[in-house]
């Protein structure tokens, strides 16, 4: 029967092509719009660390002064130097990494290379193992090389390949803004987005090239980047001098295992606080956070409002051509009152009528999806080409191309519900009369 | 023409109809906020920002290995003399940081020497003394930097005495509302005297709130080149790009191995359309889907008129064999459109005002002015004419014999 019903609707939509392009055309279009800007969201508010972000947190103390305070208030989004130590040294965590971003000078010692800067993390030790980095060749460093301010450096496959043709250089020296630093770590491609971690130096397709101890930077004075706020008299720093004791400026993520320790973890963050305020150090009473990774991207607003503006928009515009289609259905149906009257007559009964038709909306809608996957290909190349940092993230994925047919069909079977039930009340005698 | 029996015809249509006018305003609705959307993007690229873009380049040189404090400053000089010795420029300076960069720093400024005052966070810049002319600034009041007043980068942070500050007129009407600010006092970084008004000066780049964009004050300090990015003001903007590589090529013959590359360098005008390139695709974008959006519609009214016309053949082919002439059948179908436009055009009003009252709720938008309603209903109602004119004269072509046919 559903054979049949098939061949009934490609004859029907064969014979009125124009009728048929029209709505295969509107289909196509909103189908094509909605499913570009959907694929950019889904790309963009996607999981950084599929499988481990469960386990990651971000804490947030408040070291701030009285000045500027309300009870709503959120506490500062980093952490001072003083405070990163006290919680890294305090492991009350499984894992924990405290971190800064940066950008180092590197000098290749191939004379054909002219020196480049690439982008650091400052990071501990455990900010490997926490974050599940791929590791191509060699290993991270230890805590003991934290405390040590080891000259010791993970480079990313990309360094790697720019400078020793993709060889296995664990055990090579690399000149890092004058000092020399021993390779220990090759990573394979790892680049998470966002890029969680520290959203201040660009949210998404940003990666660095180097990570190193972060003694070894503040011994250095390599040089920092991304956020510095400060409060009282504290002073940002300068290319020799730290910030002030009065500025967040360090990243801080912990790894927990199981609901009892975030518990217990968070517990602990307001003992910091009050510990800290009763030596003096704290003004305010304990305010404390301890989002999870996702629950600290969404907290950030990363994903930019104005793809999510185009998302609605382009379910606007679906919603439209979807009226639109409703519209063309509905006369062409009804167009068709006298054969659907002469098999009414014969004896099909309206509910298989009502399933003739819903199937010829049907193959309107998939090859309308046909249409939309093509248009949103061309949508994400169009996308592609813009020089948002995100933009070249736009692919269509498989589960992405899936939506694209589960939601042609299922528009398209909800345009077509109203015209056929519509052309299922023609009374038979009434169409054959006129004929 | 009566527009009762039109009215009255349009009724024994009501789901087709009702289709029609909710496309319409559906339309009307997405393309009234998508037009107001172009319009807010469009003023938000015009803004300007006080500093004289056509005739500003930018020229960043990094380090490779850190040298003393003493001897990157001494570098710093002679990279500006040989800057401005280059054909063509009137001035160079080092400043940080940079209109349309990727940074802007803030300082809390107060109006007593009190930490738990008030405070404001104020973007500031930091800049020797050819800063103004370079950038071409206009003083509203006061006067600018002495050549004495100039103090370095470290003396900034370490040391709490007395720095002058210029600040922008938007500022100074915030912090001193009636009063002439030129001889007032603040307190950023130590006290500062404000010695002069300029006419507008902006943040580098929009951080925080919108309302503080115009808020900007200038300090007087001579950054080495590590600190900062040179600044050169060209005289004829046709040459800006050769001044960029001239200046490169100077740079380069002067001093150590430094990181000298052209992708560190720009013409203001270039960097001001980068720094705009997502409203820009955001415009086109939203440009593209109204056009869309009203093809998708007039489709719709093509398709669904063109099927009432098949479907009154016998009707119109009655009406022109009692007399109406081939005008009055067109005009009957136009003003049939007219109705429905209206009524589509009327629901999207409502439309376009709730979904206004949406966005302004989840982005930061203003109110949907009135002036987007009549544009949004004429747009449609033209369109609509325009649709409707092949299958009305298609109608009109009926010949009146069609009446004595059976249908």
């Amino acid at each position: 029967m559903f054979q049949y019903y098939l061949d009934l609707a490609a004859r029907s939509l064969r014979r009125n092509k124009a009728l048929t392009a029209l709505m295969v055309l509107a289909i196509a279009l909103g189908i094509g719009a909605s499913i570009t800007t959907l694929t950019v969201l889904h790309v963009l508010s996607g999981d950084p660390l599929p499988g481990r972000s469960g386990v990651i947190y971000y804490p947030q103390i408040d070291p701030q002064d009285l000045r500027g305070m309300s009870p709503s208030k959120e506490p500062p989004s980093q952490l001072t130097l003083i405070d990163g130590m006290n919680l890294l040294h305090a492991a009350r965590a499984d894992r924990q990494a405290l971190m800064k971003g940066g950008e180092v000078p590197i000098q290749p010692e191939q004379s054909a290379l002219d020196p480049f800067y690439v982008d650091a993390r400052y990071t501990t030790a455990d900010f490997f193992a926490m974050f599940g980095t791929p590791f191509r060749f060699g290993h991270a460093w230890s805590a003991a090389d934290d405390e040590a301010k080891a000259r010791q450096v993970v480079i990313s496959r990309d360094l790697d390949e720019k400078l020793f043709g993709g060889a296995n250089s664990v055990g090579r020296t690399l000149r890092i803004s004058g000092t020399a630093f021993q390779i220990v770590g090759v990573l394979d491609h790892w680049q998470p987005n966002p890029h969680f971690y520290d959203l201040n130096t660009g949210s998404y397709a940003a990666g660095e090239q180097v990570f190193l101890p972060l003694q070894t930077m503040i011994d250095l004075h390599l040089s920092r980047d991304g956020s510095n706020d400060c409060w009282g008299n504290g002073g940002g720093g300068t290319d020799t001098l730290l910030p002030a004791d009065t500025c967040v400026w360090l990243q801080f993520w912990v790894q927990l295992d199981s609901p009892a320790k975030v518990e217990a973890y968070r517990q602990f963050l307001v003992h910091y606080s009050q510990e800290q305020k009763a030596l003096g150090r704290f003004q305010r009473p304990p305010n404390v956070r301890l989002r999870s990774l996702m629950q600290w991207l969404d907290y950030n607003g990363v994903v930019p409002d104005d793809v999510r503006l185009q998302t609605w928009l382009a379910f606007g515009f679906l919603a439209v051509c979807l009226v639109n289609t409703v519209g063309l259905m509905l006369a062409k149906f009804m167009r068709r009152a006298g054969e659907l009257g002469v098999r009414r007559a014969l004896g099909a009964s309206r509910r298989s009528l009502f399933a003739q038709l819903l199937v010829e909306a049907g193959v309107v809608g998939l090859v309308g999806g046909v249409g939309g996957a093509v248009l949103a290909l061309g949508g994400l190349w169009l996308v592609r080409q813009r020089s948002s940092d995100y933009a070249s993230l736009a692919h269509l994925d498989p589960s992405m191309l899936l939506t694209t047919f589960v939601l042609a069909l299922g528009a398209t079977l909800l345009a077509g519900l109203l015209p056929a039930w519509r052309a299922c009340q023609v009374a038979p005698a009434l169409q054959l009369k006129s004929h | 023409m009566h527009l009762r029996h039109i009215l009255r015809a349009l009724g024994r249509h009501r789901i087709a109809v009702g289709l029609l006018v909710l496309e319409i305003a559906f339309s009307c609705a997405v393309v009234c906020n998508a037009l107001f959307l172009i319009g807010t993007r469009l003023e938000r690229m015009q803004r300007p920002t006080g500093v004289d873009e056509m005739h500003v380049v930018e020229v960043g040189v990094r380090s490779v290995t850190p040298g003393t404090p003493e001897a990157t400053m001494a570098q710093t000089r002679t990279d500006l003399a040989r800057l401005r010795a280059l054909p063509g420029v009137s001035d160079a300076v080092v400043a940080n940081p940079t209109l349309f960069g990727d940074s802007v720093s803030f300082s809390s400024v107060r109006l007593r020497d009190d930490a738990k005052a008030p405070s404001l966070p104020v973007a500031q810049y930091f800049g020797g003394a050819p800063l103004a002319r370079t950038l071409g600034l206009k003083l509203a009041s006061g006067r600018w930097f002495r050549p004495d007043e100039f103090v370095g980068y470290d003396a900034l942070q370490n040391d709490t005495s007395a720095v002058p500050v210029i600040i922008s007129r938007a500022l100074a009407r915030h912090l001193f509302p009636g009063q002439d600010a030129a001889g007032q006092t603040i307190y950023a970084f130590g006290t500062n005297r404000v010695v002069g008004v300029v006419d507008r000066l902006v943040q580098p780049m929009d951080y925080g709130a919108a309302g503080g964009y115009d808020y900007a004050m200038m300090f007087p300090v001579d950054l080495p080149y590590s600190r900062g990015t040179y600044l050169m003001r060209v005289d004829d903007p046709a040459r800006r790009q050769a001044v960029i590589g001239q200046a490169l090529q100077a740079l380069k013959a002067n001093g150590p191995l430094r990181l000298i590359a052209p992708r560190y360098a720009t013409t203001l005008e270039a960097a001001r359309a980068k720094y705009y390139r997502n409203d820009r695709a955001m415009a086109w974008l939203l440009v593209g889907v109204s056009l869309l959006l009203l093809l998708v519609t007039a489709l719709g009214i093509v398709g669904l008129s063109s099927f009432w016309v098949g479907q009154r053949r016998r009707q119109i082919g009655i009406r022109r064999a009692i007399g109406a002439s081939r005008a009055d059948i067109r005009r009957y179908f136009q003003a049939e459109n007219f109705l429905i436009a209206t009524g589509g055009i009327a629901l999207g009003m409502a439309l376009a005002y709730g979904i206004n009252l949406v966005l302004m709720r989840h982005y930061e938008l203003g109110r949907l002015p009135g002036y987007y309603l009549p544009i949004g209903s004429v747009a449609l109602w033209v369109l609509g004419q325009l649709a409707v004119l092949g299958p009305a004269l298609r109608a009109a072509a009926v010949p009146p014999v069609v009446a004595t046919r059976a249908a």
